[in-house]
């Protein structure tokens, strides 16, 4: 069957791309992607936090004197500044939802800074860590152990080791997220998102909220074991 | 060299031309010739490291090559063959090229995701190949702490830095299968019209997505622990080495369901097509790839058996191992059903599918002795192990490889491969096979371990036996790789459906056009439905 | 093809409400934290923590709003993490139950 050069089915545009045929299905279709993407995230951290589990369970006293040293009033702050960031991008994506151009950039920028809060808290927090020689290595020491010996500041290195993994994956995380924010703000002055079209302000705020989860769960975690033991 | 008379057809290979065609195409076909471009190369890499491997087992004293190097030898071929291979292969070549066009799609999904997978592939190659030439890795394709992570001077951080940006190659890829199956199928094309080649992608991507992850926050952590010795794997601070090989194993045993699913789903259309009878049991070949995907989740404990795992936790794992093997085997049945009063021809692909059944059942089946606990103390890290595995992953995964590629070959480049000379390879390659790797089971049995290149004299035989076995599957495999490119100038033309076969890709010109169908198609009729179609006759020798 | 999830709009009013909550649960599980519960202390920090992401993925990521593919892949994921969890500790934490013969 002979045939001249074949054409795409339609025009294409951002809202709908070539190979979908309704704005409707590429919708879904992308909300979808985002959300197994989100799964692969779970696993993903999963790890950490099976390791977590393991070593918790094998070392529960030296697990809580180590959580105790970390400032519980740094984290909880943290802890409502990330949420609050999470209020400002839902919001930023109802704002996309109902086309209002100034409110979601606006929201968006609130986003951004109190995403950068967390991080400029989180920097203050490690160095905290550092200060205390609380950083796995040869200069780390932890106080308050009983027995402490060389044993159980193994284990106290463990917990911090899975701290730092733990948070510093979390803020990785939460740098590409501020990255992609930084990408919508642009894009957003430029009135790109409107009510027929706003499907990266939706999946970014997923990805954002997912972050925030992972939070949800690190701070009682590593911030809250058997602190009525502590200081 | 035959010209055709017809004035040429545009189609996927010509309508553009030039490397940034090909570099930056968005086109699911274009990108799966690139994946199998690199995925051949890899094959040839650790086929490489394969006969090096037979050669130096050809004597029992360690007369060519030291220990450490062959500690490398056997590292590459694993991660070359694992990683680079067999994971992508049948996925992300045939997949890639077929799940569209069988739903009726024009596209995957997401296409510009889909060529950044074939991209990360090639960049975790390149790392990987890296470590390979500057002096290569021994830790085997496991990287098993803490000899991987304190006391190996190879290069394990290379290699795992290749594999986990491959590993995301993959995640990607089966993202981007999982979204296409719901929300890209055609009028008409319901989960039950779904040829079951579709079923077994969609599966495998579901380990894919599920599975992947886990491996790349492994090698995160053994990477920290190697460069800043955080201990999470050192039994000095209080770490568990035993804690790495769950987390490895919870991705790698799943990845062997992502090595065979998509080779099952390639086996149900041969053995439909060479029967010309619908598959037995259609719902229950389709389920029985989602229940081998959810099962092979719950099993990974079986390769912990001797690695003081406790010994509720091998029971469990070991009873949970039976189970995996029910819809495997459900499978074979339905096939062997299907055959049962079939028109059956023995075509090149139906004889790669004979070959996958006999093989993958005598590989399955010795599965299910490994996965007793009291036969597996004794066999554990012996060639009976890796016979088992090789009979699934060459016996099996490369013959339906093989016989994918030989049946849709015309569509892909529009050229009939010789049918002579590939039922000859066919031949050579399984005498090859069984040749190789039927000793390794005595081998394994009689004591042999594997990863040793010194082993008893009276060893030797059966090892030689092997080797002459490996140099004739070798044979076996170069022959395609000749035949196939010969036919991209000489093959006859191919028409739209050689085979007879039904299913969406048949009804539309080989090669494809650009978008695969000219009209978008609206499916009425049932899977494997041979009453509606019409074949054009190719001589099949 | 259902477009609920773009015609379901929540207002700002809903969002602040579960802001709050999240925030209460927030202070709740930090105070409780200080309490001696005993082994119950892990328990109610992960039960406060479980509902704090259900009101975040229920509100914030519209999940309530959403397909039941949606949620189902939600739940396959929590599912996979939660078999990650299990078998594992099922290894570690019934190691030395059962004596090895000839130790």
């Amino acid at each position: 069957m002979a045939s001249e050069m074949q054409l795409p089915a339609h025009e294409e545009s951002l809202a709908l791309r070539e190979q979908f045929d309704t704005a409707a299905q590429q919708k879904d279709a992308s909300t979808l992607g985002m959300w197994i993407f989100l799964i692969t995230e779970i696993m993903f951290f999963g790890g950490l936090f099976l390791a977590y589990t393991v070593y918790r369970s094998m070392y529960p006293g030296v697990f809580a004197v180590a959580s105790t040293s970390i400032n519980v009033y740094w984290g909880a702050a943290n802890t409502v500044v990330l949420l609050t960031s999470s209020l400002t991008m839902v919001l930023a994506v109802r704002a996309a939802q109902l086309g209002q151009k100034r409110l979601i950039v606006l929201f968006l920028i609130l986003t951004l800074i109190l995403g950068g809060v967390f991080l400029g808290v989180k920097a203050k927090e490690w160095y905290d860590k550092y200060e205390e020689h609380h950083i796995p290595g040869p200069a780390f020491h932890l106080e308050g152990l009983n027995p402490d010996n060389v044993v159980s500041q193994g284990h106290a290195q463990l917990f911090f080791s899975l701290y730092f993994a733990m948070t510093g994956l979390h803020a990785f995380h939460m740098v590409i997220g501020a990255g992609l924010l930084l990408y919508l703000i642009f894009e957003a002055r430029k009135g790109r998102y409107t009510a027929e079209y706003n499907t990266p302000v939706d999946l970014i705020g997923l990805y954002w909220h997912f972050v925030d989860i992972i939070w949800i769960f690190l701070f009682p975690l590593l911030y809250l074991i058997d602190r009525h033991l502590g200081k | 060299m035959i010209t055709t008379a017809v004035q040429e057809r545009e189609h996927y290979l010509n309508e553009s031309y030039g490397i940034k065609s090909w570099l930056l195409t968005k086109d699911h076909k274009r990108i799966a010739l690139l994946y199998l471009f690199t995925v051949t190369l890899f094959f040839f890499l650790g086929g490489a490291f394969a006969t090096m491997i037979r050669i130096e087992l050809l004597t029992p004293r360690g007369n060519f090559v030291s220990n450490d190097t062959y500690n490398k030898l056997f590292t590459m071929h694993g991660v070359a063959m694992i990683f680079f291979f067999l994971i992508p292969s049948i996925p992300a070549t045939l997949g890639n090229f077929f799940l569209p066009m069988m739903i009726g799609a024009r596209d995957l999904a997401f296409p510009r995701i889909n060529l950044l997978s074939w991209y990360l592939l090639v960049i975790g190659g390149l790392f990987a190949l890296f470590a390979m030439l500057a002096g290569g890795v021994d830790t085997g394709w496991t990287f098993y702490t803490p000899y991987s992570t304190t006391y190996s001077n190879s290069w394990v951080i290379a290699t795992a830095l290749g594999i986990f940006v491959a590993g995301f190659s993959s995640i990607l890829t089966g993202l981007n299968f999982i979204v296409t199956v719901h929300r890209m199928r055609a009028p008409g094309m319901t989960w039950s019209r779904l040829p079951l080649f579709v079923w077994s992608n969609y599966a495998t991507a579901l380990i894919q997505v599920l599975g992947t992850p886990v491996l790349a926050v492994t090698i995160i952590l053994l990477f920290c622990e190697r460069v800043f010795h955080i201990g999470i794997f050192d039994p000095a601070l209080g770490g568990d080495p035993v804690l790495f090989q769950h987390l490895f194993w919870f991705y790698s045993h799943p990845a062997v369901y992502i090595m065979v699913l998509p080779a099952m789903g390639v086996i149900s259309e041969l053995v439909s097509v060479f029967s010309r009878k619908r598959v037995f049991g259609y719902h229950f070949v389709a389920y029985a790839s989602m229940a081998i995907a959810v099962l092979g989740f719950l099993v990974w404990g079986h390769h912990l058996f001797v690695a003081t795992q406790s010994v509720y936790a091998g029971l469990v794992f070991s009873f949970l191992s039976y189970f995996v093997a029910v819809p495997s085997a459900i499978k074979v049945f339905n096939w062997t059903a299907t055959l049962y009063k079939g028109s059956i021809s023995f075509a090149t692909p139906m004889l790669y599918a004979f070959g996958f059944i006999g093989l993958f059942t005598i590989g399955g089946l010795t599965g299910l002795f490994l996965a007793a606990l009291g036969f597996d103390v004794h066999v554990t890290d012996t060639y009976f192990v890796v016979a088992h595995f090789h009979y699934i992953m060459v016996g099996g995964t490369i013959m339906a490889y093989m016989g994918g590629l030989h049946y849709w070959w015309p569509k892909i480049t529009g050229r009939m491969y010789p049918e002579g000379w590939a039922k000859l390879s066919a031949l050579v390659v399984f005498l090859g096979f069984n040749l190789t790797f039927f000793p390794q089971f005595i081998l394994g049995y009689m004591g042999m371990p594997r990863r040793y290149h010194v082993y008893p004299d009276e060893f030797q035989v059966l090892h030689v036996l092997s080797t002459a076995g490996a140099s004739v599957l070798a044979v076996g495999y170069l022959m395609p790789m000749i035949y196939f490119v010969w036919s991209l100038k000489y093959g006859a033309i191919a028409p739209a459906n050689p085979w007879g076969a039904s299913g969406l890709e048949w009804k539309t010109q080989s090669p494809p056009p650009l978008h695969n169908f000219d009209e978008t198609p609206v499916v009425t009729e049932e899977a494997y439905d041979y009453s509606t179609v019409i074949g054009e006759e190719v001589q099949i020798g | 093809m259902s477009n609920d999830v773009h015609q379901h709009i929540d207002s700002a009013r809903t969002y602040v409400l579960v802001f709050l909550a999240l925030i209460c649960l927030t202070v709740a599980t930090t105070a409780v934290a200080f309490v001696d519960l005993g082994p119950f202390s892990v328990v109610v920090a992960l039960v406060i923590a479980c509902c704090k992401m259900l009101l975040v993925a229920l509100f914030f990521m519209h999940v309530r709003h959403s397909t039941r593919l949606t949620r189902l892949v939600v739940l396959g994921g929590l599912l996979w993490l939660g078999i990650l969890l299990l078998l594992t500790l099922g290894d570690v934490m019934t190691r030395g139950w059962v004596g090895v013969p000839g130790r």
